[in-house]
This record gives structure tokens, C-alpha cells and sequence, in this order.
């Protein structure tokens, strides 16, 4: 029973792994079609998962309103929200438009989501400008260095900033496409490392947290 | 110009949820509290419907039905095999699912993160110093606005040298080490400058698109919701706040 729990997983990831692996260095159009063939049964086996995270926040959010614990008619908002949303956007098979004209799902879409979205998004930009006063004052050369590097950028990206300091544009994209560019592309080559060595002990079942517990 | 009732209906939704949401900057409220659970519920509706659309209907369904493609039926059983872990005693069979994901992402990610991030990358870090134009011979470009230019190209190759060194720590960073390794904080420390500029200004944009939708709104031919809607938004924060001033929460 072991072997079925415990060492059949692991087999299959490690075939898996050093098929998926070996299909890269085979040019052949089996080894293109069974690259195609697998994308598409991960975006299926995806759904699955989504699946798993849709029920546990419906489970949360269904004991909150069972127990009427506080807050529960926020709960009740969220449902009301999500069910409307799948009522609509089935009734008219996930188009937000047919033929040109906004379908009720595309109306649910745009002056419900793009809107919450957007604001939701767009406050960011007060607690991130408040968090930046209480912290950004320039204590070492390094916060000067970064609060000097982010005024830049921020003037360099709206024409009245250019209008103030003509220079702030070309240094802006200087700024983004050399000195950003270079340490994205270190922490890169540095993160890539990581997870080359990390797929491998995956494949070779040295690391089984994926697993997960419970009995063996 | 007349308004259909779904563009006025639409105007009135959309601004009473932006500036429910925009109460926020004053105090956490219940309207946006509100807002914030209806966001939650209709993105998560939105997900479900467009990954039925996707994955049911165009991967599953349409394939198998119109085409005869039963091999499909394979991901369909490792996924059902994943809903195992609802079962106890079963919970054990969702590990052939999360076996196979994690496997093929594994090998897929192998070969390519080493050719694509780590190869391609020095590659293009490690570019030749000098240039050879034809009839010009052996050139430098001093140009800082061409990232392609010489000069930049040193620039880059020492940037990604000192951040990798930095946090490189098998090797003590002291005496020509700490000078490099300080190079690399300073590369850091512009880059997370550069980063929060950019995110501020992009979030700065996403406001400008919803204060354009605001004034949009204000117009009389929607009825003027975000006049309505900002009156009814202030006058409830400050029955709200009086009300809690009546009432202080218990400790």
C-alpha cells in the first residue's frame, strides 16, 4: 500500500519530469504534439484545481453566515455578487459581447468589475505614496539612492515632470533599461539557478513537500 | 444625447462602487467593506464562468463531443483525483494528480529556464566591449540613452556581476569584495527605486482612469451620479461617525 501512497507518485513525477525534460532536445513533430498535448491537459487539470480553492472559500464564507457570525451579511454580499455573475455569464455562454453588443455578462464586467477593480487597485497609490514619507526619508546614502532613483522615474513618466526637469525622461528610461535592467537580469540568472535545482530534486524525489502529510 | 437605461444603470453601479471604495482614505467602513466583498464575489464568479467557458467547453467538451478527442478524458481523471482530498480515506490518490503537475512543470521548466533565463541572459550580459563598424574600424559608444551602446554594455555586465556577488555568501564579503558587493546595494537599491516610481505612477494612471470616469458620470445625461452618490457616500461616513462616537466600541 506504501508503494501505491508514497513511491508511485514519486515515480511519476520522475517520469514525468525527464520526459518533459528530454521532449526539449528531441525536434520532432511527436515530441512537438506531445508538448501541445500536455499544455492543454494542465490547463485542464487546472480548472480541477480551481475547483479546490472556489469550495474552501465557500466554506468559509458559508459557516460565517450559518453561525451569523459578525460580518456574515458581507458574506451573504459575496455570494449574491458570485452567483449573479455565473447566472449571467452562463445564461450568455462567457461573451461579454455577441455580434458587437455588450451581453449583460460584458455589462456585469464593466461597470462592475473594471470599476472595483480599479479603484481597488488605484488606492494602492495613497498608501503607497504615505508609506514611502514614513519611510523613504533619506536615513543612509542607500534610501537616498532609491528615493533619488524613484523621484526620477516618477518624473520621467508624466510630461509635467518633464516639463520641470527636461532631463528626468532620458534619465528614466536610462534609469529602467540599464541599471533595472541589469539587476532584474542578475536576480534572474540567480532565481532561474534556484528553480533548475529545485525541478531536479523534485524529479529525483529529494524534495516531497508537494506531497504533502499525513499517512504515508 | 439620450442613454439607454443599461448605460445609466451602469453609470450609477460603477460610481457608487468607486467611491464606496474610495471611502477607504478616510476610515475602514461598511460601505466599503461592501463594495470590497462584491469585488471579491464577482471576480470569483467571472473566474468560474470563463474557466467553464475555456477548460468545460472549448478543451473538454467541444473536442470530445464534436471531434472524438477521448483522450482528453485523462486530464479529466487526474483532475477528479485531485477533488480525492475531500474524502479522507481517499485523500490519498489527489497525490497521482499533484504527481503529474508538478512533474511535467519540473521537466518542462529544466531546459528551458536554462536556456531562456540563465544562457540567453549571459549572453546578453557578456557582450564584447568594442564594436567593429566596417570602414570605421574599432569603435566605443559612449551613448547612455542606447542601452545597446558600449558604455551600457559595461555598465550592465558590472551591474549583474555586483548584485550576483552580493548575495553570493559562500565567500566572506570583505576587502575588494565588500567594494563590489556595495556596488551591487547600490544597484539594488536604484533598481527598488525604479520599481516603486514605476508602481506609483501605474497606480497613479488607474486613479486617473476612475477621476475620468467620475467626471464622466457627473454629466446630466446619467443624472448626475457622482454628485447623488458622493452626497450619500459623505453623509453616511459622517452618520457612521457619529454614530461609533455615540456608541465607542467596547475594549
Amino acid at each position: 500500500m506504501i508503494a501505491l501512497r508514497r513511491q508511485l507518485p514519486l515515480l511519476i513525477t520522475m517520469v514525468t519530469g525527464l520526459v518533459m525534460a528530454g521532449q526539449y532536445y528531441v525536434p520532432h513533430p511527436a515530441s512537438e504534439q506531445l508538448l501541445t498535448t500536455v499544455t492543454k491537459w494542465l490547463q485542464i487539470i487546472g480548472g480541477f484545481a480551481l475547483v479546490l480553492g472556489i469550495t474552501s472559500l465557500f466554506h468559509v464564507h458559508a459557516a460565517k453566515i450559518r453561525r451569523k457570525e459578525a460580518g456574515w451579511g458581507y458574506s451573504l454580499m459575496l455570494y449574491a455578487g458570485m452567483l449573479g455573475t455565473i447566472v449571467v455569464g452562463l445564461w450568455n455562454g462567457g461573451k461579454e459581447s455577441i455580434d458587437g453588443a455588450m451581453t449583460s455578462f460584458g455589462w456585469v464586467y464593466s461597470y462592475t468589475l473594471v470599476p472595483l477593480q480599479g479603484t481597488m487597485f488605484a488606492i494602492l497609490a495613497f498608501f503607497i505614496a504615505s508609506a514611502a514619507y514614513r519611510s523613504f526619508r533619506a536615513r543612509s546614502r542607500e534610501a537616498a539612492v532609491l528615493l533619488i532613483a524613484a523621484v526620477i522615474v516618477m518624473m520621467g513618466r508624466v510630461p509635467l515632470g518633464e516639463y520641470l526637469l527636461p532631463i528626468s525622461g532620458d534619465l528614466s528610461s536610462w534609469i529602467l533599461n540599464v541599471l533595472n535592467a541589469s539587476v532584474r537580469r542578475a536576480i534572474l540568472i540567480g532565481v532561474s539557478l534556484g528553480a533548475v535545482a529545485l525541478s531536479f530534486k523534485i524529479i529525483f524525489g529529494v524534495e516531497r513537500s508537494y506531497l504533502g502529510g499525513g499517512k504515508e | 444625447m439620450e442613454l439607454s437605461f443599461e448605460v445609466m444603470l451602469g453609470g450609477w453601479i460603477a460610481t457608487g462602487l468607486t467611491l464606496f471604495i474610495l471611502s477607504f482614505l478616510y476610515e475602514d467602513n461598511p460601505l466599503f467593506k461592501l463594495a470590497e466583498h462584491l469585488y471579491v464575489g464577482v471576480s470569483l464568479g467571472y473566474t468560474i464562468v470563463k474557466t467553464y467557458d475555456t477548460v468545460v467547453m472549448t478543451l473538454i467538451l467541444r473536442p470530445i463531443l464534436e471531434k472524438g478527442e477521448w483522450s482528453l478524458l485523462v486530464p479529466v481523471v487526474i483532475g477528479t483525483l485531485m477533488l480525492t482530498r475531500y474524502v479522507p480515506k481517499a485523500a490519498w490518490l489527489s497525490r497521482y494528480a499533484f504527481a503529474f503537475i508538478v512533474g511535467v512543470g519540473a521537466g518542462l521548466a529544466i531546459p528551458r529556464t536554462i536556456s531562456s533565463f540563465i544562457l540567453k541572459q549571459i549572453e546578453d550580459t557578456v557582450r564584447p566591449l568594442l564594436t567593429l563598424v566596417p570602414g570605421e574600424g574599432v569603435t566605443f559608444t559612449y551613448s547612455l540613452l542606447n542601452p545597446a551602446s558600449n558604455l551600457n554594455g559595461i555598465i550592465i555586465l558590472i551591474g549583474v556581476v555586483s548584485v550576483l556577488f552580493y548575495f553570493f555568501f559562500s565567500v566572506e564579503h570583505s576587502g575588494p569584495g565588500k567594494m563590489v558587493a556595495r556596488a551591487g546595494i547600490v544597484f539594488l537599491m536604484i533598481s527598488f527605486g525604479a520599481a516603486f516610481g514605476y508602481t506609483v505612477m501605474a497606480r497613479m494612471s488607474l486613479l486617473i482612469g476612475r477621476l475620468t470616469d467620475l467626471i464622466e458620470f457627473s454629466d446630466a445625461s446619467y443624472g448626475r451620479p457622482t454628485l447623488w452618490l458622493s452626497l450619500l457616500t459623505i453623509g453616511t461616513l459622517i452618520w457612521l461617525s457619529r454614530r461609533s462616537g455615540a456608541h465607542p466600541p467596547e475594549r
